[in-house]
This record gives C-alpha cells, structure tokens and sequence, in this order.
C-alpha cells in the first residue's frame, strides 16, 4: 500500500504535479467561494473559454501566451458587461454568444496567423499537469499567496458587498471596483490552471471544491477552509488515479471532485439528501408512535 | 432636515419620478405610499445616490446625502438578498461598521458593543451564531433592522420592511421606529400596505410618479387621492 504511496513521488514530474495540485486545489476554492456565492460560475465558463483568443495574438506579438490568454479572459467579461448593461439581451444568451465567438476567433487566428498553427488547442482545452515546469509551480505558488493575501485584506469589505451589493453601495462602497477585481481574480486563476486541468475542466476545479464545502459549512471564510482541503485532496487523489490508470489528470481530478460533491450532497450532516430522508422518516415514526400513544389513551 | 426639491429621475428611459418636492423635519417618522411602479424605490435609491438624479437637489441637514453616507442607514427589499448566502446574524450586523472601521483593520471593541447592544434591542442576540438562512422572515428582518441600528445614523431609510414579517417583529419594528424618532432621528419608511399601519407614521408621502399627496394621515387617505394614485377600485375599497 505504501508503495503504491511512495513510487509516483521519486518522480520528478509527479512531484511537480503534486505540488502544482495542492497549490491549485488552495486558489480555486478561495476564488471559488466567491464565485458561488456570486453566481459567476457561468461566467467563469464563458471566461474559461474565451482565453483561447489571445492565445494566437499573444504567440504572434511575442508576450507569454498567459498575458494573452488573461487580456481576452478580460476583454470577454468586458464584452458581456457592456452587451447586458446597453441592450435588453440577457445575461445568459450574451455569455453563449461571446465564448463561442471568442473561441472560433482563437481557432481562426491559431490557422492563420503566421506561425500561430503551433499552439496545440487540444493541449489548451484539456491540460496535462504531468508536462507542468518548475517555473509554472513557482508562479501559481506566487498567484495562490497573493490571492490568500488580498482576501485577508479584504474580507470584511467583499463579504458584505457580495452579500448585500445595493446596502455596500448605500454605504458608499466602490462597489465596482470589487465587481471588477473578482473577475479578474477569477481570469487569472483559470489562466493558472489552464495549463493543468485546461478550458474545459478548469470551471470545475473553481466550482466544485466550494460547492462541496457549501453544502457542510456555514460560513464564507470556512467554505474557503474546507473547499481548499477537498480541493488540493482532489487534486492529490486524481493524480494518482491518473497515474495509475493512464488517464487524463485533468478529467480525474474533476471527477475526484464531483465525488466528494456527491458524497457531501447525499450525506452532509446539515442538508445531506439522505440526512434529511432519514430524518423525514424517524419524525413520521415519532408521528405513528404519537397517534398510537394517544388512540390507546382514548381507549 | 431632509430636503427634496424639484426631483425628476429617469430610470431605463422612462420617467421614474417627476418633480417631485418635499421636506422632511428631523425627528420625524415618514412613509412614502403609492402603487407598484410608482417610484416609491427609486426615490429612496436616489437619496442614497444608488440611481442619478436626472434634475433637482437632493440635501440633509444643509449637504448632500452622498458625502453622509456614514450617517444613512439602509435596509434594502428583502428580495434583493440571497438569503442562502453563508453567514451569520452576527457577520451581518457587523457589515454595518464595514466602512467606518476602513480598509485593512479589524471591528473595534466599540464596533462589536454596538453590535451587540443592536442584536439585544430586536432579541436576536441569543441566535447570533445561526445562518440567516435558518432564520424566519421576521427574525431576518429583525436582523437587517439591528444592522441599520448599529450604524447609529441619522437618517434611516427602510424599503418595505413589513413584508413577510410576523406580528411579534411588527411590532418590534413600531416600538424601535418611535425610539428612533424620539432620539431625534429621521425615517423614511416605504409601506406597501395602506391599512392600519400608516398611523404611526408623522407624515405620509403618497407617490405616483409624481407626489399626489402629503401631510397626516388624514389628509393623504382620502377618496380622491387614492384614486389618482391607484385608479378608482383600490380607492373605493381603502377610503
């Protein structure tokens, strides 16, 4: 048993993606708790996805395709704001339109921009934590304190505006600019995951940790606790599932994941499904026991 | 004094409110009636400065009300909350204090009295640990109306707080309303009901779009008002 512990870490690769993982399991569930008490998880999608139009650009201008990726995932969100706060289309057809536009700009610009056709789109949709360098572990190290940093600053001031946005600005609060600094927040963790998980799982790895820890806590600074030990286990335990079942890490971690969501969502002490039936069930046996009580009363 | 003159406030390209004009002393105790859609919201919105003021001057105790933020209170329709939100009563009653203790510091001892002592007055201290969600409608609003208590404001705007609430925060609400004005605050209080409940209040604003009525109760509730603000059924069955 501890062998089968021990043997991926003489890897160097899998020591990599070790760390890389309980890093990442830490930043998405901190940033991930806002995004579910926001209801961005949608948006994070459509963000999530549209990264990939920088990717050409920046290849083409010679910045680092993660500066790229960050300025379309910002423009993207830009692009949404200004469609639903100057026209009557709503929040959710806007956000279809842009990521699949900013996707099919990416994959046009990818076949033809000069030289761009070398970036892998399938390696930017899927990850592969395996491939990740030193350097990439030492930037999201950096990513994941700053972020832990800025929300200790700031906790009290996007607590009480993301949970009363009308009283925080009655009270004088900027309150756009935390509206703006989540959503860049969010950008910048899912172009830090990009390489790891890729666009297509990286919402996952934000949402699920702290939707597990939702649903058994309650409040926000412990959804971050609990979500970021679920969220860096997930990572832990997909990654050797990954290893030893030669599969994708991405899509294991994701599924790890959706595990302990399942397990939290049927067994949570305080809303579990199966809790509350087990206890619908013993208050109609106390009701069925009460009735008898009293028929034999009457008798 | 809160003064209102001349307001006119367009809202998604429609006229919200038209012109309207009023003055409310200080210590008095102030409800602003009128249909769905009559800009009873946006009018309080815009004295807090959430929506612009297309014309007119908006001012309290001589200033306008966006440098005195710190003196306002607001406790916003409760439907505008997600009351699945994780936190506590008592993380949402220190929210309160959020911008007077400013950026990078912790609530003060002074701040967490306040708190406390507000949380005692509506009897919600006890459930301070509790989730607002797990809360009934009245206590939620007891809750929201022991934030607005902390502030010590000076001026307090209440949007609707009678909605969803049992008899027992009703009448905490009433009792707390005539400690308010009798410390010398000032309220402004929407009512969405025109029944007996309008008779705590000083002075009553009767609002469609433009201000119909002003003045007691009396002189506010009569046939021919309620019918220029609600068109003539609702008048027959009020008056």
């Amino acid at each position: 048993m501890m062998d089968l512990i021990i043997e991926p870490l003489s890897l160097a690769f899998m020591q990599r993606a070790l760390m890389l993982g309980i890093v990442l399991g830490v930043l998405c569930a901190i940033v991930g708790s806002y995004m579910i008490v926001q209801q961005m998880g949608m948006l994070a999608h459509a963000i999530s996805h549209s990264v990939m139009a920088g990717l050409p650009i920046a290849y083409v201008v010679g910045v680092a395709l993660s500066v790229g990726a960050l300025v379309a995932g910002v423009i993207s969100a830009l692009v949404l704001y200004l469609i639903e706060s100057r026209s009557r289309v709503k929040t959710d057809a806007a956000m279809a339109l842009i990521l699949t536009s900013f996707v099919a700009l990416g994959v046009t610009l990818v076949s033809i921009l000069p030289g761009a056709n070398r970036i892998d789109l399938v390696h930017i949709l899927f990850g592969n934590i395996l491939g990740v360098t030193m350097k990439e572990v030492w930037w999201s190290f950096a990513v994941a304190v700053a972020g832990i940093i800025l929300v200790r600053l700031f906790y009290k001031e996007l607590l009480f505006y993301t949970f009363d946005p009308k009283g925080a600005r009655a009270s004088g609060m900027p309150v756009h600019w935390y509206d703006a600094s989540l959503i860049v927040a969010m950008t910048v963790t899912i172009v830090v995951c990009l390489p790891t998980v890729g666009a297509l799982l990286v919402v996952a790895l934000l949402v699920a940790p702290a939707v597990t820890a939702y649903l058994l806590v309650k409040e926000l600074h412990q959804i971050m606790w609990v979500g970021s030990f679920i969220g860096s286990l997930s990572s832990v335990i997909g990654m050797y599932l990954s290893y030893y079942l030669d599969a994708p890490s991405g899509a294991t971690i994701v599924l790890v994941a959706f595990c302990f969501f399942c397990l939290a969502f049927f067994l949570s002490p305080s809303e579990g499904l199966l809790v509350s039936l087990w206890r619908q069930y013993k208050r109609s046996k106390f009701v069925e026991a009460d009735e008898l009580l009293k028929m034999s009363g009457e008798r | 004094m809160l003064e209102i003159q001349n307001l006119s406030i367009d809202y998604r390209g429609t006229r919200a409110v038209h012109n309207v004009s009023f003055c409310v002393p200080t210590g008095q105790l102030v409800g602003i009636i009128g249909p769905n859609g009559a800009g009873k919201s946006t009018l309080v919105e815009a004295i807090l400065n959430l929506v612009p003021v297309t014309q007119g001057v908006i001012r309290f105790k001589g200033m306008p009300v966006k440098r005195q933020l710190l003196k306002t209170a607001y406790v916003p329709q409760r439907s505008l909350i997600d009351w699945d939100y994780p936190v506590t009563v008592w993380n949402v009653v220190m929210m309160a204090q959020t911008i007077q203790t400013g950026l990078f510091r912790g609530f003060s001892r002074q701040a967490r009295y306040q708190a406390q002592a507000a949380l005692e007055r509506v009897g919600m201290y006890e459930l301070r640990h509790r989730s607002i969600g797990e809360l009934s409608g009245g206590q939620q609003q007891r809750v929201f109306l022991a934030r607005a208590l902390a502030k010590e404001a000076d001026l307090l705007i209440f949007d609707e707080p009678f909605t969803a609430v049992d008899r027992k925060t009703e009448d905490i609400i009433f009792e707390i309303f005539q400690e308010l004005r009798a410390a010398g605050k000032t309220l402004l209080v929407i009512n969405h009901d025109l029944g007996d409940s309008l008779a705590i209040y000083d002075q009553l604003l009767l609002l469609n779009k433009r201000l119909i009525a002003q003045g007691a109760r009396h002189e506010v509730v009569t046939s021919d008002n309620l019918e220029r603000a609600y068109g003539r059924g609702l008048a027959r069955v009020f008056a």
